[in-house]
């Protein structure tokens, strides 16, 4: 099956402030009592978008002026914490198609890489300038560049950073790597082999 | 030849090939799954139509849902119920091995793997968990991963990986009195950052370590992944080769020897290089606690909490955020702070030596009235014998409640978790918002000895003042 090859991101986008938004954060462990990953996204950010008695707070993802967002846009260290692949699932199971943050937990990002989701990094001061213009005008449509490394909103333009392996592979649609790796068939088995335990 | 570290030769030892994006193909010796990362991955198996290519080399537990005061099925809840009946069945279909619940070896995935012998040195080991680090105490190197590499490692016994670089973290010199691995790593997590360690591997050496047991090294190792390290690793010295002698998935008799021999080429070469060289003095540690909401934002348990004012700009958001959540005073001691819950256990802290020294030193001591306390063993055999060593006894009759092993109140996927904004001395590895299962709830990152001085006196104290047998 042929994997799409991801070279830009168009969409409006939606601010969710704070550095070190940790993946229990993104989704409560609590709701990861489950077999599958449907459903994920209605509980993205569930404990800080809703209070005790599940009734809505005031809260970016919760605006109506955002519901269409498909760009995240956070602080410094996104996804840090567990491995958890259910906290990009809920991600881009609430419709999300890139994140835009300071930079990346490891783990998170190549958990997202691997769903073709792109997680680019941008500068803080460029990060609070384009925060300025979706919060201006929620309907602005940003593109978020694979190919270019840029983002562009309405007439500005910011420089991102998406380390260049990550970046070919979504340009070249083999972000996920399954196929590739079960091709080298002689080559796994040759391994196996050699490394002396079972 | 030039000299390479551990990592390096570990690595290569496993690589298959490069990638079209330049990524490793990097075959991994044993895999480890549990029931929350694994049932997708099974699925997306099936839904492919493909076979698990090495069943013989995946292990499976059950850890994070199963309810440490019930043992019967079906679960209360329904849907850890449908988990580790999803898991149970995942196994018996496709041949992997499965420590059930029945089998009495069941436990935290981090605690099982070593207790079994399935943890060795110079292996490639991954688990769809981010502690699985914990394994690199015995010169494995062991990864974190997520569920579509849970599915890749299922089909392929491979994954797509990128290097990492090696920093090594020497720490040299004596610990004091009543300073642990956790102060250790606690200590290295606040001095490097929470994501100090990103794109690193971390190597710890130093007397310290070499002096460490086993179960203290997978304490440190354990929480690499806490300071921003995905993998964390000790060199195999004869404490390592001791440990696994014996064991059931350790080398037989006749291999014994070949096997260590092969153990001791993987540790990193004499005048090897690493990326980056961090040096710390054991003297400078002290029992160590965390106020925030981060493992980094901790502090020597005689220090004041900090102060949005004492902190440079760039910090003072996040010192903000984290006193407010917390509900604490900065500026203030943390000494004193009124504990709600005090727990035992984790893949951090769960294990026999770990519930040993704090059974010493609460004898004759008892839980302060109000405060909830348990101690949860990290595998069904840890707490074997702890029972026959009568620990059990020695903390029901402090008062606290000795439960079944999992995971427990280390993150709220089972009926452990802390009500409202209740504030726990926690021996686990997380204080994030919420991680102990209530949104408002509260987690004080330490050692287990310094959760029992905070059971016992019912505040945030310094075990060294409180056991003074
Ligand atoms: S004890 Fe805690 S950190 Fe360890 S595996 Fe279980 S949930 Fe994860």
């Amino acid at each position: 099956m042929a994997l799409a090859k991801i070279k830009e991101v168009i969409g409006t986008g939606v601010y969710v402030p704070g550095d070190d938004i940790d993946t229990d954060r993104i989704i409560p462990a609590r709701f990861m009592k489950c077999i599958t990953f449907d459903g994920l996204g209605d509980y993205l950010f569930y404990d800080v978008r809703f209070d005790d008695q599940g009734e809505p707070r005031e809260h970016s993802l919760n605006d109506p002026a955002f519901q269409k967002a498909s760009i995240l846009i956070s602080g410094s260290n996104f996804g840090c914490g567990s491995s958890r692949e259910h906290a990009p699932q809920s991600i881009y199971r609430a419709g999300f198609r890139a994140v835009v943050a300071g930079n990346f937990a490891e783990i998170f990002f190549g958990n997202s890489i691997n769903l073709g989701i792109p997680c680019v990094s941008l500068g803080e001061r460029e990060r609070s300038s384009l925060v300025g213009l979706i919060e201006s005008d929620p309907n602005l449509n940003l593109t978020v560049d694979v190919a270019d490394l840029k983002i562009r909103a309405g007439d500005s333009i910011f420089p991102i950073e998406l380390r260049s392996g990550a970046r070919d592979s979504l340009l070249n649609g083999t972000w996920d790597p399954l196929e590739e790796l079960l091709a080298s068939s002689s080559g796994i088995e040759e391994v196996s082999n050699q490394i002396s335990y079972v | 030849m030039t000299a390479k570290n551990l990592f390096q030769k570990v690595w290569e030892s496993h690589s298959v090939g490069t990638l079209s994006n330049g990524q490793t193909q990097l075959f991994v010796g044993r895999h480890l799954i549990h029931e929350v990362t694994s049932p997708q991955a099974f699925g997306m198996l099936r839904e492919k139509g493909l076979p698990v290519r090495y069943p013989e080399r995946t292990f499976a537990t059950v850890d994070h849902i199963v309810p440490t005061n019930e043992s019967s099925e079906p679960y209360s809840d329904s849907l850890a119920d449908a988990m580790i009946k999803e898991l149970r069945k995942n196994c018996e279909e496709t041949g992997v091995t499965f420590f059930d619940v029945n089998t009495g070896k069941q436990g935290i995935v981090h605690v099982v793997g070593p207790e079994q012998g399935l943890t060795q040195p110079g292996m490639t080991i991954a688990c769809g968990d981010s502690h699985t680090s914990t394994h690199g105490a015995f010169g494995a190197i062991a990864f974190g991963v997520g569920t579509s590499q849970v599915r890749d490692l299922l089909a392929t016994q491979t994954m797509a990986l990128n290097p990492l670089k090696v920093r090594r973290i020497e720490v040299n010199g004596v610990l004091a009195a009543g300073v642990y691995a956790k102060d250790v790593i606690l200590h290295i997590i606040r001095k490097l950052g929470v994501n100090g360690g990103t794109g690193y591997a971390y190597e710890y050496a130093g007397e310290v370590f070499d002096a460490f047991s086993m179960e203290e090294r997978m304490t440190a190792c354990n929480m690499s992944i806490e300071g921003g390290a995905r993998v964390g690793y000790v060199n195999p010295d004869d404490k390592t080769f001791e440990y696994l002698q014996g064991r059931p998935y350790s080398p037989k008799e006749d291999d014994w020897s070949s096997a260590v021999a092969r153990w001791k080429s993987f540790s990193s070469d004499p005048g090897c290089s690493y990326d980056d060289l961090v040096e710390i003095d054991a003297s400078e540690i002290s029992p160590t606690v965390t106020w925030g909401i981060n493992p980094a934002q901790a502090i020597a348990v005689d220090e004041v909490i900090p102060s949005v004012e004492s902190v440079p700009d760039a910090e003072k958001e996040s010192v903000r955020e984290a006193l407010d959540y917390m509900k604490l005073e900065g500026g203030k001691p943390i000494l004193g702070t009124p504990i709600d819950v005090a727990f035992i256990g984790s893949c951090t802290n769960g294990r026999l030596s770990d519930l040993e020294e704090v059974a010493s030193a609460i004898k004759g001591y008892k839980v302060k009235s109000g405060v909830k306390a348990i101690v949860v063993p990290g595998s069904q055999i840890v707490s074997k014998m702890a029972q026959e060593k009568g620990l059990d006894k020695i903390f029901t009759e402090a008062g606290f409640e000795w439960r079944n092993a999992g995971c427990s109140m280390c993150l709220a996927m089972n009926p452990d978790k802390l009500i409202g904004d209740q504030l726990c001395a926690s021996s686990s590895n997380r204080n994030f918002k919420g991680r102990q299962g209530s949104p408002t709830g509260r987690t004080m990152l330490m050692s287990p000895t310094m959760v029992a001085a905070a059971a016992i006196s019912g505040k945030i104290s310094d075990s060294r003042k409180v056991f003074q047998n």
